[in-house]
């Protein structure tokens, strides 16, 4: 064992089985007896529900028990927010299943439980529920107006609460400021549609319960079950099996999972239920939906003065775990890597007829990035500089770390510099210029754009202090625990619940290096709430910065009990063993006995016959790391597309993400998480929207509708890293989960105008469709872009679109 | 989701396939593939009474020819068209529109008369049959079999000429030789989606001039529609940008473009003008 496993880009040992079928999501669970269960949902946006029937569909053949809202209203209690923003934040009451009315299409207001899925569906159609509609609250501007509908009648306001930061003096940044840049810009709803759907199952033994969830926070489900049911902590078993993804929407403490406890503890059956995709993409919580309203101000020569951030956050109808926190991550982001005099930071949470709103892939994050990243482009051409230069102009220095922003954050590492020059080297910056400005000449109907994002990002949710401050109710510790078998083989409990992310070989790598022993003799147990039962599970790109350094402390522990055997065994001092490669040995010493394996210090311990006085006869070591600061990852990402100006199809033609992500465990798995982190961000900038209509009627509900892209639809990424270690922990590790959405959106979209910017172009809303990008070229051009005036986009180069033609 | 349940059908011949269809009734529908009518079952869009599933009807898979023609099966895969020497050779526009439709899966399950019958306008093929003016061949136990011209056969928004009792056996197309030229201009915003616009083009060229065009728009109406002004403008002018251009903004004449998510009526006029023109010229390319 002289080889370094982190640094090593090893094959996912998770990879064999989950690719090959041999799985256990929760949907594959098999109980004797197990029953099925079935919502039926409100078609309406807001309705009051007046009576719901279900006598029929008690009837139907295979049917076991049929529920509505009222029938479960004394049990159900109301699910959690657990992140009050603000002291006089709005918190309504949210029944897991709807019980005088409903306020967003797809809430439940019935179920039913039968023998088979067949069944409980068909019987939904029996159940009868009268409904009294009332007004759908879609728009937050006007949600927010004089007399707007209230989607809380009792709540008197759709304002949930307002949060406003302030550094600096504001006031004095804009007084006189040369340059000041107005724009306001939508982020749309999103769907997280990960590959596997929601599913849970719910056992009842005895008076305790097990309950099988696909969802990211086994031990965050089990303590808010607890909460929500009364039923204790300790008679619940949470486990997290196989789970196909969640990007934050399985984040969350939802309904069916606390109805299915319910069901199985009145039924006193195991009962399933699985969503299928239209149903999840109308209840599945949703991301972003955020107004941003933007103004900044600068000097001449592009150095920043002031930036103000007023935003509206779409909660939906509810408060689930996190939804009025998520935006407010933006608060200490908006800033960027840049420096400024002043910022300030509002934020309005509206409750609108919609789904709720939580933590998606970046969670106000990617909404911040976006914003100062198109501020930065805008800004630049108003100053008639280039977007990098206007950069280089206000970033924090690689000399200037630690550096404490305008927010109050303290940035420990990074070098903006480096990562920079590294991309614009990648991606042939000069040369792609130079092509723009030939196909601007040539008025070629496909023009070149070119977009930056000088990212970062704040992750590793987080230290608990921290999570104090923002009124967050979590803890951001993790926990890890290390056992030696007797054998001298490992086990790495960890408190995190990977879902794709590969913890299962980056443990492995961690605690073989820590521990000096092979790959191979290391298992990680995770996702179970008997086997881990501590922990603050996966998301905000926590694990390897804070569960990943739990396993390495923990192993350092192990090292340090076993030193104790192995001095004893050896019959020398401590302080004169090595340990390396897995083995004690006596310091200058050689030959057989003056050295000593893990392993057979593990038999030793295992047998305790010959053990040292007042030592305890075991070498399994806890770790709870706790970090002191959040880590920050940072980047340059470059994309070139080719805008087709008489359709309006964008189509990326190179993209360069350069990452400073510290150091790096299995660079494989980064760039796994890069590239899909790239897919999801560059979906946001053309592809993806949830719309509602204006009856609060979801549109999006299938995959035809909600335009997900496949690797046939992205470019090759080139990817790269510069390392910057964080200081903040032990590895020099920061999080990465999380980065290739954060940067690329505006990345993409400052592309996309960069290639319309010619035609008097500053923004195309996203997503940045044909049909919006073609739009926002003929407003330009004022009524037709075809037979217009003005600057004509392809003429002489078009195939089509023209008037008429001479040569009849 | 789950389908509503419904009897299930699987006849190994023509025959026995028609006579079950005649038993049935209006409520059944015939499984050719299930591209489109599975997922038309699971988000309960559709309750059929029985489903008569064709996959084990081997006579219906032949491509073959046929008097100066060919004959195509309509339970012949996307992938087995698109694959076949004869329809590369001899109907290259179908082999090429073929290869727009989704994605390998769907492609190797869905069939070629199983996406004609269904007729969505959003379908690829459609527009291509009509461009082709293909001959479409349906059977019934009662009346035995008739001939359907492709101008007759596009009813309405996924409705076709075929009768309940009705089963589509295949269809002729005509062979195209030396001269024609053919391209299916597709648009739409991800690999896997229906085209928000297509054009399915052939045009033959003589002497540097269009001698014969035919011309046909995906999803600018309720069924796909012939671009009949298109082509008496483009016949017998000459092979050049202007005339192709000139031609194209025929395209929209007479039609009623739905607007959806993904395409606003205005939008899809303009595309079909500027995919008109793209289309002509990769097709007089040659």
């Amino acid at each position: 064992m002289t080889e370094r496993e982190i640094g090593k880009a090893r094959r996912r040992s998770e990879d064999a089985r989950l690719i090959t079928g041999r799985t256990q999501w929760t949907d594959n669970i098999q109980l004797p007896g197990l029953c099925h269960v079935a919502f039926l949902r409100s078609p309406y946006a807001h309705a009051r529900v007046t009576r719901v029937d279900v006598e029929n569909a008690r009837s139907h053949p295979g049917v076991i028990a049929v529920f509505g809202g009222r029938d479960l209203a004394d049990e159900q209690g109301s699910l959690p927010c657990a992140w009050p923003v603000t002291e006089d934040i709005l918190i309504p009451d949210h029944p897991p299943m709807a019980v005088e009315e409903v306020r967003y299409v797809g809430e439940p207001v019935a179920c039913v439980v039968a023998r088979d899925r067949y069944a409980a569906i068909d019987a939904l159609e029996d159940i009868d529920v009268d409904y009294e509609p009332l007004p759908a609250v879609v728009d937050m501007e006007q949600a927010l107006a004089e007399g707007a509908d209230a989607v809380h009648a009792d709540l008197g306001t759709n304002q949930c609460y307002r949060m406003v930061v302030e550094a600096g003096d504001v006031d004095a940044a804009f007084r006189d400021a040369p340059v000041t840049i107005e724009r306001r810009y939508v982020q749309q709803r999103l769907i997280p549609t990960a590959m596997e759907p929601r599913a849970v199952v719910c056992q009842p033994v005895g008076d305790e319960f097990t309950m099988w969830s696909a969802t990211q926070v086994p031990h965050i489900l089990r303590l808010m079950l607890s909460a929500v049911t009364g039923i204790g902590e300790h008679r619940l078993r949470v486990i997290a099996p196989d789970v196909g993804g969640g990007f934050g929407s399985k984040l969350q403490v939802y309904g069916e999972e606390v109805l299915l406890l319910l069901l199985a503890r009145r039924l006193g059956r195991p009962v399933k239920w699985t969503e299928s995709r239209s149903e999840g993409n109308m209840t599945v919580h949703h991301g972003r939906d955020q107004i941003q309203r933007l103004t900044m101000a600068a000097e001449a020569d592009g150095r920043l003065r002031g930036f103000k951030v007023d935003i509206l956050s779409d909660m939906g109808a509810y408060l689930m775990l996190l939804t009025p926190g998520i935006a407010t991550l933006g608060a200490p982001m908006f800033n960027g890597i840049y420096k400024m005099d002043a910022y300030s930071f509002t934020c309005t949470g509206v409750f609108t007829t919609k789904v709720p709103t939580d933590a998606y892939r970046g969670a106000g994050r990617p909404e911040a990035t976006f914003g100062v990243e198109r501020m930065m482009d805008e800004l630049a051409a108003e100053l008639g500089l280039d977007p990098i230069e206007l950069r280089r102009r206000n970033w924090i220095r690689h000399d200037e770390f630690p550096f404490e922003t305008i927010t109050g954050m303290t940035y420990d590492s990074g070098n903006y510099e480096a990562a920079t020059d590294k991309a614009l080297a990648m991606f042939e910056y000069d040369k792609l210029r130079a092509e723009q400005a030939d196909r601007r000449e040539r008025r070629d109907t496909v023009q070149l754009g070119l977009g930056t994002s000088t990212f970062t990002e704040m992750c590793g949710l987080a230290p608990s202090r921290a999570l104090a401050q923002v009124r967050s109710a979590a803890g951001g510790w993790e926990h890890a625990t290390v056992r030696v078998l007797g054998t001298g083989k490992i086990e790495v409990v960890t408190g995190t619940s990977p879902h794709g992310q590969g913890h299962a070989t980056a443990w492995a790598q961690i605690a073989s290096d820590a521990l000096g022993v092979a790959f191979e003799d290391v298992k990680v147990l995770h996702g179970d709430t008997l086997i881990a039962p501590r922990g603050w599970d996966t998301y905000g790109s926590r694990s390897l910065t804070i569960g990943g350094i739990a396993v390495h402390n923990a192993c350092q522990k192990v090292v340090d009990k076993a030193r104790k055997v192995a001095a004893h065994l050896l019959e020398a001092a401590e302080a004169d063993l090595d340990y390396a490669g897995g083995s004690f040995s006596v310091k200058g010493v050689g030959g057989d006995g003056a050295s000593m394996t893990l392993a057979e210090v593990a038999g030793a311990t295992l047998a305790a016959h010959d053990f040292p006085e007042g030592v305890e006869p075991s070498l399994d070591s806890d770790a709870t790391f706790d970090p002191e600061n959040f880590s920050f990852p940072h980047g340059t990402h470059l994309c070139a597309v080719e805008v087709d100006t008489e359709t309006g199809f964008v189509k990326i033609r190179s993209y360069v993400a350069v990452d400073d992500i510290g150091s790096v465990v299995n660079p494989m798995i980064v760039d796994g998480q890069v590239h899909g982190g790239l897919a999801q961000g560059i979906a946001q900038a053309l592809y993806e929207e949830a719309v509602y209509d204006a009856d609060g009627n979801l549109t999006t509900t299938t995959m035809a509708d909600y335009l997900v892209p496949s690797a046939a639809d992205l470019p090759t990424f080139t990817t790269d890293r510069t390392e910057t270690p964080a200081t903040s922990n032990p590895l020099g590790v920061k999080g990465v989960g999380e980065a290739g959405t954060i940067a690329s959106t505006p990345a993409v979209v400052n592309a996309v105008v960069d290639a319309l910017r010619q035609y008097g172009v500053n923004d195309v809303p996203m997503p940045c469709s044909p049909e919006r990008v073609w739009r926002a070229l003929r407003d330009a051009f004022g009524e037709d872009p075809e037979g217009g005036g003005g600057p004509r986009p392809g003429a002489g180069g078009g195939l089509g679109s023209v008037q008429g033609g001479e040569d009849r | 989701m789950i389908p509503p349940s419904f009897d299930y059908i699987r006849p190994t011949t023509v025959d026995q396939a028609v006579s079950a269809l005649a038993e049935a009734g209006e409520d059944a529908k015939v499984l050719a593939g299930g591209q489109s009518l599975m997922p038309l079952l699971r988000l309960r869009l559709a309750y059929p009474e029985a489903l008569i599933d064709l996959d084990r009807v081997d006579g219906l898979r032949e491509i073959r020819p046929e008097n100066g023609h060919l004959f195509i099966g309509a339970m012949a895969t996307h992938h087995e068209v698109m694959r076949h020497p004869l329809i590369a050779e001899h109907a290259p526009l179908i082999a090429k529109a073929t290869a727009t439709v989704a994605d390998p899966a769907v492609r190797h399950r869905g069939t070629f008369g199983g996406s004609l019958a269904h007729a969505d306008p959003a379908g690829d093929l459609p527009a291509v049959a009509l461009a082709l003016d293909a001959v479409f061949l349906a059977r019934s136990a009662a009346r035995g079999e008739r001939e359907i011209p492709a101008a007759e056969f596009f009813v309405d928004w996924m409705t076709s000429a075929l009768e309940p009792d009705e089963l589509l056996v295949g269809v002729r197309v005509p062979k195209l030789g030396p001269g024609w030229g053919v391209h299916y201009e597709k648009f739409h915003r991800t690999a896997q989606a229906w085209a928000i616009v297509g054009v399915a083009c052939a045009v033959r060229r003589e002497r540097g001039a269009i001698e014969d065009a035919r011309v046909a728009l995906t999803n600018m109406g309720p069924a796909p529609v012939r671009a009949s002004e298109v082509e008496r403008f483009i016949e017998g002018r000459s092979v050049s940008e202007n005339s192709f251009r000139a031609a194209s903004e025929r395209a929209t004449e007479g039609v009623a473009p739905p607007g959806d998510l993904h395409g606003s009526a205005e939008y899809r006029a303009h595309l079909a003008r500027v995919l008109t023109a793209r289309a002509l010229t990769a097709a007089a390319a040659v």
